[in-house]
């Protein structure tokens, strides 16, 4: 038997060698991957509006295209917070930045009060803006970017940087051909009410409702019902609606 | 025991997974894609190496009654250090398998190998022996994934090698492949064929 010194200084000293292992890997490490994060954040926003073309040319592409924005999403106006600063995940969870979501058609608990926009820059003004959306799929919340053209009705682009759905059956929302059905298709009617439906039935290319219908995703009913919900959620007045109403209005952009 | 002996007889004569049946539960988890499985197991294989020579160092003042704790303390250790980086290095393929990472801590093989072998062996062969034994488990899970994937996917190593329906091809995926549970029919496949070549395998009754 050891004594009972000898057990409880051999743990000390474990603890302590261990602790500083991990601490100076996770220290010394931290800058590289808060670049890694910071360029894979801006190969998303690149991709999901069609601009990007390699990764030795992203914060080239990122600095001349994008102008980083936070808006108020209860009045749609642009605030004059850095969004160097603006961290949205966290605003998420704070009580007094995020607010209880009435009809949680996205079933995400709470929003944020503001949230970041992404604007591109045209020849003249902006070419169209990237909004970060989110909503609960099958098994974890589903993150993405819905791209609009400058209109602010029409798809640029529309991609998810992080969910966990099934693969084979919800992850085929990674799909680079379902993707590609998303341009071009409209996200509101005539009346500015957002207008987007999956559907599980062979899409009628002469129907009006066309260029508002996604083919959904077979074998995966819950992913789809999540997709549509969260644009759905996010287009509508109490996510992005207001703000794209200024936008479409170019009211001080 | 010889090097090389300590290097390969886990990959088919001691299999952890197929003979030793440790390490199912990530097994189930990471053999959708063979990319996935094939970092995993160079993970596991790389924490299993270390933490058995840490243990296999400091086995000599180890109290009997906290040594399964230190030995968890140092795993934890090192599969934190490399999911740091990871984290730094790979990004991309540590997005995709981020979760999983951290679930090499409660990999059985890990412990396992540091409670049967590091206690009792010199750093070297424990270094070895972990090593050895993260490659079978590699192994086993490489061979899985790669039916995984060729069935659920029509995929070999991300690349499709059948052309699936939803990209206006033939093969009609099978989900099942896609799910935990044929983790389970193809690694008792695998055992079955491997106690079919090498009886001494096969339990006594």
């Amino acid at each position: 038997m050891d004594s009972v010194g000898k057990t409880v200084g051999v743990a000390a000293a474990l603890c302590i060698v261990c602790s500083i292992l991990v601490s100076t890997a996770a220290v010394k490490l931290k800058p590289i991957q808060t670049k890694n994060a910071e360029l894979d954040m801006k190969k998303n926003i690149l991709s999901a509006a069609g601009l990007y073309k390699d990764d030795n040319s992203i914060e080239e592409v990122y600095s001349a295209k994008v102008v980083e924005k936070v808006i108020e999403l209860e009045s749609g106006s642009l605030t004059q917070i850095d969004p160097k600063t603006f961290d949205l995940r966290k605003a998420e969870q704070h009580p007094e930045k995020s607010i209880k979501i009435k009809n949680d058609i996205a079933q995400l608990g709470r929003r944020a009060k503001q949230s970041n926009v992404y604007l591109i820059k045209g020849e003249q003004g902006f070419d169209g803006v990237i909004l970060p959306i989110k909503s609960q799929g099958l098994w974890a919340v589903m993150y993405g970017f819905l791209a609009l053209e400058k209109d602010g009705v029409t798809v640029k682009g529309f991609q998810y940087y992080s969910q966990a759905e099934t693969p084979g059956l919800g992850a085929e929302v990674d799909n680079p051909k379902w993707k590609a059905q998303w341009v071009g298709k409209k996200v509101f009617n005539l009346d500015f009410k957002p207008e987007i439906t999956l559907v599980k039935t062979v899409i009628d290319p002469k129907s009006e409702m066309a260029k508002h219908q996604i083919d959904a995703l077979s074998g995966a009913t819950i992913t789809t019902n999540g997709v549509q919900n969260s644009l759905r959620y996010w287009l509508s007045e109490d996510g992005y609606g207001k703000f794209l109403t200024s936008y479409r209005q170019g009211v001080q952009l | 025991m010889k090097m090389k002996e300590l290097l390969l007889t886990p990959i088919f004569k001691k299999n952890p997974i197929a003979l030793q049946v440790l390490g199912i539960c990530s097994a189930l988890a990471v053999t959708v894609q063979t990319k996935n499985a094939l970092v995993m197991g160079l993970a596991v294989s790389l924490v299993t190496g270390i933490s058995s020579m840490m243990v296999s160092i400091i086995r000599n003042h180890v109290p009997g009654s906290i040594r399964i704790i230190v030995q968890m303390t140092v795993i934890a250790s090192m599969v934190i250090v490399a999911e740091q980086f990871m984290k730094a290095y790979i990004f991309d393929v540590w997005k995709t398998m981020a979760v999983y990472v951290g679930l090499i801590i409660t990999n059985c093989i890990v412990m396992g190998r540091t409670e049967a072998f590091a206690m009792k062996n010199s750093p070297w062969p424990s270094f070895l022996d972990g090593i050895g034994q993260g490659l079978g488990y590699t192994a086993l899970l490489v061979t899985v994934a790669i039916v995984r994937e060729l069935i659920g996917s029509g995929k070999f190593f991300g690349i499709e090698v059948l052309k699936t329906v939803n990209n206006g091809g033939w093969y009609q995926t099978n989900g099942l492949m896609l799910l935990p549970p044929s983790a389970f029919f193809l690694i008792a496949f695998i055992i079955w064929i491997i106690r079919t070549i090498d009886k001494s395998q096969v339990e006594k009754e």
